[in-house]
């Protein structure tokens, strides 16, 4: 397996060989979602060397290696995220859900984007927020227009709900990591249908749950023990802010990736609304921040 | 940066015992991974069959796959034999699903119970790649180690061999 190689050396590489076998073994191995995330990453892969058509069937005649070890050998998955979203918490509330997430984008340790937004509604039904890496969550997105593409040209007056939404989401989180290619996200996927509310959230390896509230990477951290102590049943909007600005601000403080920029969404039966950016209340007076060092060793 | 890894262990335990005309099956609620709690809500028991239900313990996302892979197997099974798949045989369809990923395990900690073709309770556990045995009680899961000693205590008959107190 050649998993020290940088990624400097995996784009030099000569790419027709090994791309060529990414996309047959994709349209090979067998997906259980539906087929349109098939066919999605079939056309991912054949965009990709759009620029290598001349060294064609003399290779895939030739390689006939089981799914599994191919996709260990893949060079063209993501071993690491390069631009990171942060924390997003959700709670329900009276109404439906309410959501936060900032408008950070982090490369590394650098706070490189400052207006990426991070929640998106999916449907009539319901609201996406995504931490990890951001061009993965672009791509979920992709995915879903698609599905909610395909849900109404059947015209048949359904439409998805957030429990469908969520299971669709876990399913495609799941077979990604089966092959060693992970959507580097966790997702937050909240909505309301027929008056029941739903807030669930899938992990990287696909790993999903329900629950009253929840929070992503820091937020499960330093939110979820604020929200478990003071959140209640049928919390009213201002409540439900007030609570979900108050894991903010203490994300904001304790978080490095965690810039002073966020929008607050909120899901109803009536639809989604996601506010303007704004930035919180900051308090940095303490006498204790004034001279931290003072009675230090050596200070 | 640290590896990635396809599996995490989201803790709990699975505990079956099985009588004469009946199975009692039980586990925990939480799911957790490392030092978090991500709910205190989610139920590790699925009703695969009428007769028979799996709890499982492990990595919850191989553990709902593994579910629907059974339940969707069983609904074969029905229209093809019009009648329910017993807990021996769903044991047997258990056994052969997990050995199917032997190299790529489902990292699921499986107890199934239920009553056998007779009506009698029944117990089958399992390691992550399908070696089975059917038990009159069985413990799976972080707690196991716990609990199997107790149930042993309480539920192991002594020996024939043993050789009764001197007085």
């Amino acid at each position: 397996m050649q998993r020290g190689r940088s990624d400097v050396e995996e784009l030099a590489e000569d790419e027709s060989g090994e791309e060529l076998l990414l996309s047959s073994d994709r349209s090979r191995q067998a997906h259980i979602t539906s087929s349109s995330s098939a066919e999605a990453s079939l056309r991912l892969a054949f965009a990709k060397f759009q620029s290598t058509v001349s060294a064609h069937s003399p290779m895939e005649s030739n390689q006939a290696k089981p799914s599994l070890l191919a996709s260990e050998s893949d060079s063209q998955r993501t071993l690491s995220p390069y631009v990171t979203g942060t924390s997003v918490v959700a709670l329900k509330y009276k109404d439906g859900i309410l959501m936060a997430a900032d408008m950070g984008g982090s490369y590394g340790s650098t706070l490189r984007y400052k207006s990426m937004s991070r929640m998106t509604p999916v449907g009539k039904h319901s609201l996406l927020g995504a931490s990890g890496e951001i061009s993965d969550f672009q791509e979920i997105c992709k995915y879903l227009d698609e599905l909610i593409l395909h849900d109404s040209m059947w015209d048949d007056g359904n439409s998805l709900g957030p429990k469908e939404v969520h299971n669709y989401l876990t399913r495609v989180m799941y077979n990604r990591r089966n092959k060693f290619d992970p959507f580097w996200n966790s997702l937050v996927l909240g909505g309301v249908k027929k008056g029941e509310k739903y807030l669930g959230m899938v992990s990287m390896i696909g790993l999903s749950f329900v629950d009253d509230h929840v929070a992503t990477g820091f937020g499960n951290h330093l939110a979820r023990p604020i929200l478990r102590d003071e959140w209640r049943e049928d919390l009213s909007f201002e409540d439900g802010v007030k609570l979900l600005e108050k894991c903010m601000r203490v994300l904001l403080y304790r978080d490095r990736s965690a810039v002073n920029k966020l929008q607050i969404a909120k899901i109803t039966e009536e639809g989604v609304t996601i506010s303007q950016p704004y930035s919180l209340k900051t308090f940095w007076g303490f006498t204790a921040f004034n001279n931290p060092t003072a009675g230090a060793e050596g200070s | 940066m640290s590896r990635f890894s396809p599996y995490d262990n989201n803790g709990g335990s699975c505990v079956a015992i099985a009588g004469a005309d009946y199975c009692v099956i039980a586990s925990d609620t939480r799911m957790s991974t490392g030092y978090n709690i991500l709910t205190r809500d989610h139920s590790k028991i699925y009703k695969l069959a009428d007769k028979c239900i799996l709890a499982s313990s492990g990595f919850q996302a191989d553990m709902k796959a593994l579910q629907k892979l059974l339940a969707a197997r069983h609904l074969i099974y029905q229209h093809q034999h019009n009648k329910q798949m017993s807990c021996p045989a769903m044991g047997q369809l258990l056994s052969n699903t997990l050995y199917y990923k032997r190299f790529f395990p489902y990292y699921t900690f499986n107890v199934l119970g239920g009553l056998d073709n007779e009506g009698k309770g029944c117990v089958y556990t399992y390691d992550a790649v399908g070696s089975y045995e059917r038990v009159g009680y069985s413990a799976q899961g972080s707690g196991s180690v716990l609990i199997m000693p107790f149930l042993d205590n309480q539920l192991k008959s002594p020996s024939p061999l043993l050789l009764p107190a001197q007085v």
